[in-house]
């Protein structure tokens, strides 16, 4: 079993079975998604100012050397938790910048050794976090929402759990 | 108020622990930098979200989607309470969970704006406890197989890309129950 092509077979096969399920109900499948896809422009129009305004500050932030700063400060503090303090870039990155957060990953891991403890943690955190702002900014820019109450809050809630047990998991299945 | 808290906070910090380090230039450029990368970004997204959109929409049609969330209604049944008897957000919102179960993030994007939009007619401008809800969902990675890590794994020579699932499934979970504490536990605290 060729499991790298299965998986890259994803999308396409999901594409291809929609439409066949979908003839098969005699749906006129192809003006549902010419129809479908219009409607995903006018959503894309909404989303462009949410994200020229997130992105700008992203960008400042990245340019001005404050993260590696506060990656310094909060480095002690990881090694306390249990969590490789390497791995300090990657976190304070993760959520502003899904590009960035991958560089900085793959970094570590080509640094390391994918299958050190560092690349490792650096491989699971990115694969149990999302880019948390760009994702509030996308959801609430396209519905119109101004006050997000408690949705940030929650969610930064979500990605620290995740840092932390990415490292916790690690040591618990390669034991 | 909280992104304008944020943004806010963002761009102070920059500008000025940018000119504490000498890095004032570069934060000049990065400004401009950045919201023509926020463009690039939208336009490259253009397409994919164009097609996942048009996918779900043969979905609905076909009865696919509701049978989808038929499957999924006892679980998101308890975390959309508000919405278990909108019969086409649970369809939205079931097509974006299996999307990001199936690691196919460009999909589930467009699918979740779409349950968003509807949950937002209920209330205009605020964010509902269901919306935040699937805001938070959403930011907490629940995807299956982690293809994107995989192939930084694989080029980095690991012989063995996916022997991190297990690992990854226990921190998405973590992560994302979590995150459906954090959501549910505020929501009874959050009085605006």
């Amino acid at each position: 079993m060729n499991w790298e092509l299965l998986f890259n077979m994803v999308v396409p096969l999901t594409i291809a079975f929609v439409a066949v399920w979908g003839a098969a109900r005699r749906v006129d499948v192809y003006s549902a998604l010419v129809q479908g896809a219009g409607e995903g422009l006018g959503v894309l129009i909404k989303i462009v100012p949410a994200m020229v305004a997130l992105m700008t500050a992203v960008y400042m932030l990245r340019a001005s050397g404050a993260l590696e700063a506060a990656g310094a400060l909060l480095g002690p503090v990881l090694t306390r938790l249990g969590v490789p303090p390497e791995t300090v870039g990657l976190l304070l990155v993760r959520p502003v910048s899904g590009n960035a957060a991958l560089g900085v990953g793959s970094e570590l891991i080509a640094t390391y050794g994918p299958d050190s403890a560092v690349g490792r943690t650096a491989a699971v955190m990115l694969g149990s976090t999302e880019t948390t702002f760009y994702t509030v900014a996308v959801y609430f820019g396209a519905a119109g929402v101004k006050r997000t109450r408690y949705a940030i809050p929650a969610a930064l809630c979500a990605d620290a759990a995740a840092f932390l047990a990415a490292a916790w998991a690690v040591r618990w299945w390669f034991g | 108020m909280a992104m304008t808290l944020i943004w806010t906070g963002m761009v102070v910090v920059s500008v000025v622990y940018g000119l504490l380090a000498g890095n004032g230039p570069a934060v000049a450029a990065a400004a401009v930098e950045g919201a023509y990368a926020a463009v690039e970004l939208c336009l490259g997204m253009a397409g994919i979200m164009c097609l996942w959109m048009g996918v779900m929409e043969v979905m609905k049609r076909s009865g696919l989607a509701g049978g989808l969330s038929r499957l999924l209604r006892p679980v998101l049944g308890l975390l959309y309470p508000d919405f278990k008897g909108d019969g086409e957000t649970m369809d939205a919102i079931s097509a974006n969970v299996s999307a990001n179960l199936l690691g196919l993030g460009n999909a589930a994007t467009p699918l979740g704006i779409q349950a968003a939009r509807r949950m937002a007619l209920r209330s205009p401008g605020v964010a509902s406890d269901s919306l935040c809800m699937l805001v938070v969902c959403n930011t907490a990675s629940i995807q299956l197989i982690p293809t994107t890590v995989a192939a930084v794994r694989l080029s980095a020579g690991c012989e063995t890309p996916f022997d991190i699932l297990p690992a990854v499934w226990l921190a998405s979970a973590i992560s994302v129950g979590v995150g459906v504490l954090a959501a549910k536990f505020f929501s009874r605290v959050w009085r605006r």
